[in-house]
């Protein structure tokens, strides 16, 4: 057991050396700099302030507070029940926000659809955009939400978030299509 | 309750009505649908009648439906000889502190009600609401569109034969392969 966790670190601990300083530093930046934008549509709103007020105090992670556009902000949180005539406003939403972008589904209504299974409810949000963290409760209890954000802090750091993949993989394939 | 709404409904329009029955102290009067509007306006203009207060208006789908204690094959139309949906109109009136229940039967194959959003304004929407429900078609309303769903759905969600989670998504990832199994859902359910 115990040999297998070592292997594990020391395998991160490659991956961590591999990675340049720069992206390193940009990322360390990134991670404590998360502009939130609430895409609340439901009851987990609630819940959602209440991350955010003083008491839980999302603003001990770097995600300051929420931007009012889509422009500025890094993280997009779809809070709450999301419906089939919503997913082109959503999917709209996360198109205009710049990369590297990030994505947590907030609740169990936003990861799967939760309890609604009908004509109207979509299943899940990720049908439509790219998830990273999904926070499962309904509603979630802060503590959880706060656990998701320090995943998605740990995943930005390692490069391992759906849009910093993507920009690598890119990255990869205009290399390989610039060598042929 | 409002036993005295019914019987000057019944001196007055006695031909319009099919039937008048009572439920939980609730009056309740089918109306055949051809003179709707003539009674609808009686009751809310009469002096002692007075029906100022449009509560809602919604349809009852008895396609599945069965009488306590018949057989299993019998259906609500079998048994009664009942069309298989009914509209349902409920009136109130603040002078007179009495209320109505108007009910109108319409046959599947001819779904279709006379629209009372002129008579009471507030009964626009709820029209609306029923038509995208329920699909049911009410003639001389002002603007007869979907109120809930797109534009782009197709059928009626709330009728009983509709798939109970047949889901007609607008927009989808592009990267996700073309159906994706999730618990619950059937193969045959609509994904793409």
């Amino acid at each position: 057991m115990g040999v297998e966790i070592t292997t594990t670190r020391l395998e991160d601990a490659a991956k961590w050396a591999k990675q340049s300083l720069v992206e390193r530093a940009t990322n360390w930046g990134r991670k404590f700099s998360l502009f939130s934008y609430p895409f609340v549509t439901a009851c987990c709103g609630m819940e959602f302030m209440s991350v955010a007020g003083p008491k839980y105090d999302l603003a001990r992670f770097g995600a300051e507070f929420p931007r009012f556009s889509p422009r500025q902000s890094d993280l997009l949180m779809v809070v709450g029940t999301v419906t089939e005539k919503q997913g082109p406003a959503l999917k709209r939403v996360f198109d205009q926000m710049a990369e590297p972008k990030f994505v947590i589904a907030f609740g169990v209504c936003a990861s799967t659809g939760g309890f609604y299974q009908n004509y109207s409810t979509m299943p899940g949000c990720d049908q439509v955009i790219p998830v990273d963290v999904y926070i499962p409760g309904c509603p979630p209890r802060p503590e959880q939400v706060l656990d998701a954000v320090i995943m998605l802090m740990e995943r930005i750091q390692s490069g391992r978030g759906h849009s910093q993949l993507r920009t690598k993989r890119d990255a990869l394939i205009a290399d390989q299509a610039a060598d042929e | 309750m409002s036993q005295k709404v019914l019987d000057a409904l019944q001196g007055k329009h006695g031909p319009a009505l099919e039937l008048v029955e009572s439920q939980h102290g609730d009056e309740i009067a089918w109306i055949k649908r051809d003179h709707l509007v003539t009674v609808a306006t009686w009751l809310r203009d009469d002096p002692a009648m007075l029906f100022d207060a449009p509560v809602f208006v919604t349809c009852i789908d008895r396609l599945d439906w069965r009488p306590l204690g018949a057989p299993a094959s019998t259906h609500w139309s079998d048994a009664s000889g009942k069309p298989r949906f009914e509209i349902a109109y409920q009136l109130r009136s603040h002078t007179h502190r009495h209320r109505l229940r108007l009910k109108i039967a319409v046959p599947e194959h001819d779904a279709r009600c006379p629209s009372l959003a002129m008579v009471w304004p507030a009964f626009n929407w709820q029209e609306r609401e029923t038509f995208d429900m329920y699909g049911i078609r009410f003639e001389s309303h002002p603007d007869l569109r979907r109120i809930y769903m797109y534009e782009e759905f197709v059928g009626y969600p709330l009728r009983k034969d509709y798939p109970k989670e047949k889901r007609q998504p607008l927009v989808r990832r592009d990267d996700l392969p073309v159906s994706t199994p999730r618990f619950g859902t059937k193969p045959e359910g609509g994904h793409r």
